[in-house]
């Protein structure tokens, strides 16, 4: 049983990026962008924030460059999908390329200028970003361990998920951003500013991307800067809002399960099932597939993608 | 008290080389309706877009009370109380009526509160309006999406109100119960611009009439003192013979027989339903009913786009079920199907007329490259035969107007020699001269003995022009009736399902 529990715990931590990831581009696919640069604007965060935790030791700041540059990252995609109206898809895998290439080269200066060619995170750093169980109720049997003795990155991910999807289902601002989303002509007939409208949502979900870049960086790197830290989680990040049905509080659930898929390894006893380990390195892109090819097949109106999404607005076009 | 409403005065709008509007005037006293008539291309929506912040006018002044104002973006409209229920609905699918209709107003300004729905019950209350606020979009019918439109707009209280061809989709009922809100509205003081094709419509409805032709205003006449000829003439600037032809043919022979058809649709519901009739050669069996009671359906059916359940599809009595589209082609089945975009199927849009025509004869080529010359002989000849306006053969039809691009796809039908023609929605949106055009040329293939299967939304015309007419309600076949022998209230009853007269299996 135990080992059942700190296997969910594995999940919900390796779950957390993808959570980020998901919510950022489930904000950005709702105004009507699909934004192909996660994984860009994950390296991009993964990088800053990890750089101004070396140098600043302050995990708030940390945070909040990883946010930034991330929104940065976005806003540069919607200046060119939203204003010069640049073909989304082709737009976004450029950010991704841009962001690898970007964390790579100030990661590898930032190696180059760290004694013993290792940048290392500080211990008030690392303690700040250490898996904290919430009093009393982290002392409740299993529950306890599992859901209130997380680190503050894995709350901020859930409280932001869940505001999201208040924003995004109860607001008038959300309203507003679903409307661009599914049908910017009807939208722009009501008097909405579109280009504001998008531009707003671009950069928020790309802010939102940018800190599960810093979640892969700080926690999971284990205090040391990695080149390559964020290995493709973006895509799945970006399927996954395809599982989720484009709701931030399913990719909770979506989340938790590729992230159960990515720590299965480790929790499977070897002694009973021996299966090579390239099988489990493989799994959550397989399971990135047969979740496309369910989800493609039974569809609600509701859940599907924006119906704008991937389309440019242009008011006078004939 | 100043009494005009609206006022336009010199208005011109040119899209790149092409001048949309120019030099028009009008204007619209409050509590008036006014008609707004014009060929296809002649810009009437051009216009209306630029009240509506749409397109922004080139030259020209617009006066709203009086005052002069810059309309520059569809708030600034909103805000001036202009408010427009577009031809194609500017509708969130997804959405429920109210959250379409709060869209864009200044109510629940941070939180959506149940509340939403209390002010859209008393406003439709006022105007004598049905709708259930919490219902979704996708699950309404053209007229229920049309009343949220006009919701939408007097929600923000818009005082003038343009409705840009408001009854190109509904019944004859609906048509009615529309123009009695029209005339609530008038009764309250709006202000009411109407786009309109149908010149009876606009006897019946409006007080005075504006007619622009190629952009220009060219006059304005007062409803009383006009009629469908005189308005016609206007428009086109000559005079036209407004009746259409129903000639006799000699043929008794049937081409299509239709036996206990069932076909699912991409949802797996029952699209059609147990639905047997027959065609005749040289004859025009017309298909009315609601939009989306089984009519796309029925045509994919007999192109071999879409499979049947059940039934039989027999043409000269051989089965088409089973058959691909290219085989059924190949026997002389044909179809054109206009959409409400006019080109989602059966031309590809940045393709230019050549390509086009292609499409449908690429496989009697004799060497592995394209040939053209026959296709551009082809292009030539149906310009000239249907009058179509365009800078050349090789312009992508996208950049056509939907009338010309519509008798683009009817005449390369037309001109593949079918011996049946399926044609849906030839007309839709077509004006007085173009219409005719395509029922002179439906005509035409009648007498040399082709079936016509002619899906249609006016039942006017459906009327005039059909030798039966077939009633589709729900997927099923409310009845086959003789044109001539009856009427636009049976046709509309009819289509609600409100009257039944089931056919026989073998009809």
């Amino acid at each position: 049983m135990m080992r059942f529990i700190d296997f969910l715990y594995a999940a919900i931590k390796a779950g957390t990026p993808l959570l980020f990831g998901t919510t950022g581009e489930i904000i950005t696919e709702k105004t009507g962008n699909l934004n192909l640069g996660v994984e860009g604007m994950m390296y991009m965060g993964a990088f800053a924030g990890f750089f101004v935790g070396y140098h600043t030791s302050n995990l708030a700041l940390a945070l909040i460059a990883a946010f930034v540059i991330g929104a940065f990252g976005a806003l540069i995609y919607a200046f060119l999908t939203v204003t010069l109206r640049a073909n989304q898809t082709v737009t976004g895998l450029a950010l991704t390329i841009f962001g690898t290439g970007f964390a790579n080269f100030f990661g590898q200066l930032m190696i180059k200028h760290a004694p013993n060619g290792t940048p290392k995170l500080s211990e008030t750093f690392m303690d700040a970003v250490s898996a904290k169980g919430i009093p009393l109720l982290s002392s409740i049997p299993y529950v306890g361990k599992l859901l209130f003795s997380h680190n503050v990155l894995v709350y901020i991910a859930i409280i932001v998920a869940i505001i999201c999807g208040i924003y995004l289902k109860y607001t008038r601002a959300g309203l507003n951003m679903r409307s661009v989303g599914e049908n910017p002509a009807a939208a722009d007939a009501a008097g909405l500013n579109i280009t504001f409208i998008k531009y707003f949502n671009i950069t928020l979900g790309g802010g939102i991307c940018g800190l599960g870049g810093a979640y892969i960086s700080l926690i999971n790197g284990g205090g040391v800067w990695n080149n390559g830290c964020v290995n493709g989680q973006g895509w799945i990040a970006v399927a996954l809002v395809i599982f989720a049905s484009w709701s931030p509080v399913k990719a909770l659930f979506g989340s938790l399960v590729f992230g159960a898929t990515t720590v299965l390894q480790y929790y499977v006893p070897k002694d009973i099932i021996e299966i090579p380990n390239a099988f489990y390195v493989m799994l959550p892109f397989v399971i990135t597939a047969i979740v496309l090819v369910i989800t493609s097949i039974k569809q609600t109106k509701e859940g599907a993608q924006p119906l704008g999404c991937s389309n440019n607005y242009f008011r006078e076009e004939r | 008290m100043n009494n005009t409403a609206i006022e336009l005065s010199g208005i011109r709008k040119t899209f790149g080389t092409v001048i949309a509007n120019n030099n028009v005037n009008l204007s619209v006293n409050k509590g008036e309706i006014l008609a707004l008539l014009g060929e296809n291309g002649s810009g009437k929506t051009t216009l209306m877009n630029i009240l509506a912040g749409i397109y922004l006018p080139d030259e020209g002044t617009i006066k709203v009370d009086g005052k002069e104002v810059h309309i520059n973006s569809p708030e600034d409209a909103n805000k001036l109380g202009i408010g427009m229920i577009h031809q194609h609905f500017k509708l969130i699918e997804v959405h429920s009526a109210a959250d379409n209709i709060i869209l864009g107003s200044k109510d629940n300004p941070f939180f959506l509160t149940k509340k939403r729905s209390q002010k859209i019950h008393e406003i439709s209350e006022s105007f004598g309006l049905e709708i259930d606020p919490d219902k979704k979009i996708y699950n309404m019918s053209v007229s229920e999406k049309q009343t949220v439109e006009i919701l939408k707009v007097l929600y923000k209280g818009a005082k003038i109100l343009i409705l840009d061809e408001p009854t190109a989709v509904l019944t004859p009922q609906e048509t009615k119960k529309l123009f009695a809100i029209l005339r609530k509205m008038k009764e309250k003081g709006c202000a009411v611009i109407i786009i309109t094709h149908k010149l009876n419509e606009v006897l019946e409805i409006s007080d005075r009439v504006t007619i622009l032709r190629k952009g220009e205003s060219i006059t304005t006449v007062n409803t009383a003192e006009t009629n469908a000829n005189e308005l016609t003439e206007l428009m086109v600037g000559k005079a036209v013979e407004l009746s259409i032809d129903r000639p006799e043919t000699e043929y008794n022979e049937n081409v299509l027989e239709i036996h206990r058809l069932t076909v699912q649709n991409e949802e797996g519901m029952d699209a059609l339903k147990d639905v047997s009739f027959s065609l005749k050669k040289g004859e025009i069996l017309g298909v009315a009913g609601i939009a989306g009671s089984g009519q796309k359906e029925l045509c994919e059916a007999i192109a071999g786009l879409l499979k049947a359940k059940e039934g039989a599809i027999l043409h000269h009595k051989q089965n088409l079920v089973g058959k691909t589209p290219a085989e059924i082609i190949n026997l002389g089945v044909s179809m054109s199907f206009i959409p409400e975009d006019r080109l989602g199927m059966g031309l590809v849009a940045s393709m230019g007329m050549v390509e086009n025509m292609l499409l449908k004869t690429y496989s009697q080529g004799k060497t592995p490259f394209v040939e053209k010359k026959e296709a551009r002989e082809l292009s030539e000849k149906i310009i000239e035969k249907l009058e179509i306006s365009t800078p050349g053969i090789d312009t992508p039809v996208r950049r056509l107007s939907g009338g010309n691009v519509q008798k683009v796809l009817l005449g390369r039908e037309i001109e593949n020699n079918p011996n049946v023609l399926i044609t849906a929605y030839a007309v839709r949106g077509l004006d007085i001269n173009s219409s005719y055009t395509v029922y002179d040329a439906l005509n035409e293939q009648k007498q040399k003995g082709v079936a016509i299967l002619f899906i249609g939304e006016d039942l006017d015309v459906m009327l005039e022009l059909c030798d039966r007419i077939m009633v589709l309600c729900h997927g099923e076949i409310t009845g086959i009736v003789n044109a001539g022998e009856t009427t636009k209230e049976e046709l509309g009853l009819l289509m609600t399902g409100a009257i039944n007269k089931g056919v026989s299996a073998n009809a």
